[in-house]
C-alpha cells in the first residue's frame, strides 16, 4: 500500500474529490434554485426534464449552452476576454484546497488556512474586472466596475468578520478552527459542554459574514453588477456558450464555498458537538453538507423575497453600518479573549 | 442622504415568512397537455362569426387594433320584395379572415358589431406548428359558433 502515500497519487484522488464535489454540488444547487424558486412563486418548474420532477434540467441546460456558438466581440481583446470565466473558476474551486471535509479529509492543511482563503477568494474579483473591461461593451463596463466597487466594499467586513473567529480560535488553521469549537466551552458537573461560535457569541460576526458572502456572490438584494434592468447582465452579457457556463457554475460553485467557509467558521463544520474519535472522519463530509444545504437554502430563500439594493445604499450600507460592526465585533471578541 | 431611510427590519422577514409559506403550499397549477383546464364561461378563448348576420359594414374590422381582421364582399341584385317594386341589393360576406397570430383578444370587434355577428366563444385549443394556419377564414370561424354559450337573459 505505499502508493497510497505517493504525493501525486493523492494529489490526483483530492483533485478529482474536490471537483466532482464541487460540480456536482453546483448542479444540484442550480437545481434546487429553480425548484425552490419557482415553488416560491406558486409555480412548479422543471418538471418533464429527465422524467421525474425535471431533476435533469441543470444537465440539458449545461449541454444547451456547450452547444451555442461561443462569441467574441469586434473591438474585445480576446485574450483576456477568454481568460476571465477561467479565473472566476479557478478562485471558487481553489477555496476548496483549505475547506475540511473530516479531520483528515482536506486538501491542505495550511497554518494561514484562513488567510489563504480570503486572499484567494477575492482573486475573482480580478476575473469579473477582466470580463467587464475585455468585452468592449458598455454594459459590461459599468458592470464590471460596479462588481469591483461593491466586492471590495464587501470584502473589507468579510476579512474582519473573519478576523474575530481567528482571535477567538486562536489560530488562522481552518481544521484548528474547527477543533476550537470541539474544544469545552464550559462544564456543568462533570459534562463538557462545546459549541460552534455562532452560539458562543458569535452571531453579530456569522450576520455580517453572510451579508457580506451574500454582495460577494453578487446575488440578489446585492446583485447591482448584473442588474437586468438596467445594465442587460452587466460584465456577463457579450458571454455565450461555454464561457458563460463557466461564470454560471462559477457563481452556484462560489455558493457552495462561502457556505462552507461559514459553516466551518461559525457553525463547527464537520463537527458535531459531543462527537469525537473516528467517526469523525467518517461523518464529516455528510454533516458539513448538510450545514452548506441549509446555508445554501437561506441564499436561495433571500434572492427569490428581496428586492435589489440600489447602488449607493449597497455602499452606505458596507461603509457605514458592515465596517463599523465588524470592528465593533472584533473588540468585544478581543476582550472577552483576554478577560475571560 | 441615507436620513430618509427606514430601517427595513420587520419588513423583510415578514416577507421571507411569505415566500416560505408558499413553497409549502401547492402550486396551483393545471398540467395542461395531461390534464384540460376548464374556462370559466364567458371566457375570451376564440372570436366566432355568424356569417348570415353579418352585413359587411367593416366596423369591425376598422376598429382592430392590430388589423387582423381581413374582409372582402360583393353586392347581390335581389328581387323586389313586391311585385312592380324596385329590385334591392344586398352586400354578401366573400371573405372574413381574422389572423390570430395577430388578434389581440381585446374584443373591440365582438363589442362595435351593430348585428350580432361575432361572438366570443371560450374553446382554446387551436394551437398551430406553422403561423399561417392561425389565419382562420370564414368557415373556420363559423365552426367555433357552435361552442358560444347562451347568452345571460336579458334585464328588466
Amino acid at each position: 500500500m505505499e502508493f497510497v502515500d505517493n504525493f501525486w497519487f493523492q494529489l490526483v484522488l483530492k483533485l478529482a474529490g474536490i471537483l466532482g464535489v464541487v460540480l456536482t454540488g453546483a448542479l444540484v444547487v442550480i437545481y434546487a434554485e429553480l425548484k425552490i424558486g419557482s415553488h416560491m412563486q406558486t409555480r412548479i418548474g422543471p418538471y418533464y426534464a429527465g422524467g421525474r420532477w425535471g431533476w435533469a434540467q441543470p444537465l440539458a441546460d449545461g449541454l444547451k449552452f456547450l452547444q451555442k456558438e461561443d462569441l467574441s466581440p469586434t473591438g474585445s481583446d480576446r485574450t483576456v476576454y477568454g481568460f476571465a470565466p477561467y479565473v472566476v473558476m479557478m478562485a471558487t474551486i481553489a477555496v476548496f484546497v483549505v475547506v475540511p471535509f473530516g479531520p483528515d479529509m482536506v486538501g491542505a492543511n495550511l497554518d494561514l488556512g484562513a488567510f489563504y482563503l480570503l486572499a484567494i477568494s477575492s482573486l475573482s474579483v480580478l476575473g469579473v474586472l477582466m470580463a467587464g473591461w475585455s468585452s468592449a461593451n458598455k454594459y459590461s463596463l459599468i458592470g464590471g466596475l460596479r462588481a469591483a466597487a461593491q466586492l471590495i466594499a464587501y470584502e473589507l467586513p468579510l476579512v474582519l468578520a473573519v478576523v474575530a473567529v481567528v482571535i477567538q480560535a486562536g489560530t488562522m488553521s481552518l481544521n484548528g478552527i474547527v477543533d476550537a469549537q470541539q474544544q469545552t466551552w464550559f462544564t456543568i458537573g462533570s459534562f463538557n459542554i462545546s459549541a460552534p461560535f455562532i452560539i458562543q457569541g458569535q452571531i453579530l460576526g456569522f450576520a455580517i459574514f453572510m451579508i457580506a458572502a451574500v454582495a460577494e456572490l453578487s446575488r440578489i438584494p446585492f446583485d447591482m453588477p448584473i442588474a437586468e434592468s438596467e445594465l442587460t447582465m452587466g460584465y456577463l452579457t457579450e458571454y455565450s456558450g461555454i464561457r458563460f457556463t463557466m461564470f454560471f457554475l462559477g457563481e452556484y460553485a462560489s455558493m457552495i464555498s462561502l457556505s462552507a467557509i461559514a459553516a466551518t467558521l461559525y457553525l463547527g463544520g464537520y463537527a458535531v458537538p459531543g462527537v469525537h474519535g473516528n467517526i469523525v472522519n467518517l461523518l464529516g463530509p455528510g454533516v458539513l453538507l448538510t450545514k452548506v444545504a441549509i446555508l445554501v437554502f437561506v441564499i436561495i430563500w433571500i434572492r427569490w423575497t428581496w428586492p435589489r439594493l440600489r447602488e449607493d445604499q449597497l455602499q452606505t450600507l458596507a461603509w457605514t453600518w458592515l465596517i463599523p460592526l465588524a470592528l465593533l465585533n472584533i473588540a468585544i471578541v478581543s476582550i472577552f479573549k483576554v478577560v475571560f | 442622504m441615507s436620513k430618509n431611510v427606514a430601517f427595513p427590519f420587520p419588513g423583510l422577514v415578514k416577507g421571507m415568512w411569505v415566500t416560505l409559506k408558499a413553497l409549502f403550499k401547492k402550486a396551483p397549477v393545471t398540467m395542461y397537455p395531461d390534464v384540460q383546464e376548464i374556462p370559466v364561461p364567458r371566457a375570451r378563448g376564440v372570436i366566432s362569426l355568424d356569417v348570415d348576420a353579418c352585413t359587411v359594414c367593416m366596423l369591425c374590422a376598422r376598429e382592430c387594433p392590430d388589423w387582423c381582421i381581413y374582409i372582402e364582399g360583393h353586392k347581390e341584385e335581389q328581387p323586389p320584395s313586391k311585385p312592380g317594386g324596385k329590385p334591392r341589393v344586398r352586400a354578401t360576406l366573400d371573405r372574413f379572415d381574422i389572423d390570430y397570430g395577430l388578434c389581440m383578444y381585446c374584443g373591440i370587434c365582438v363589442e362595435v358589431c351593430p348585428f350580432d355577428a361575432l361572438f366570443w366563444s371560450p374553446e382554446y385549443e387551436y394551437s398551430e406548428t406553422d403561423v399561417i394556419n392561425l389565419l382562420h377564414n370564414k368557415e373556420r370561424l363559423t365552426e367555433w359558433l357552435a361552442t358560444v354559450p347562451e347568452p345571460p337573459a336579458l334585464e328588466r
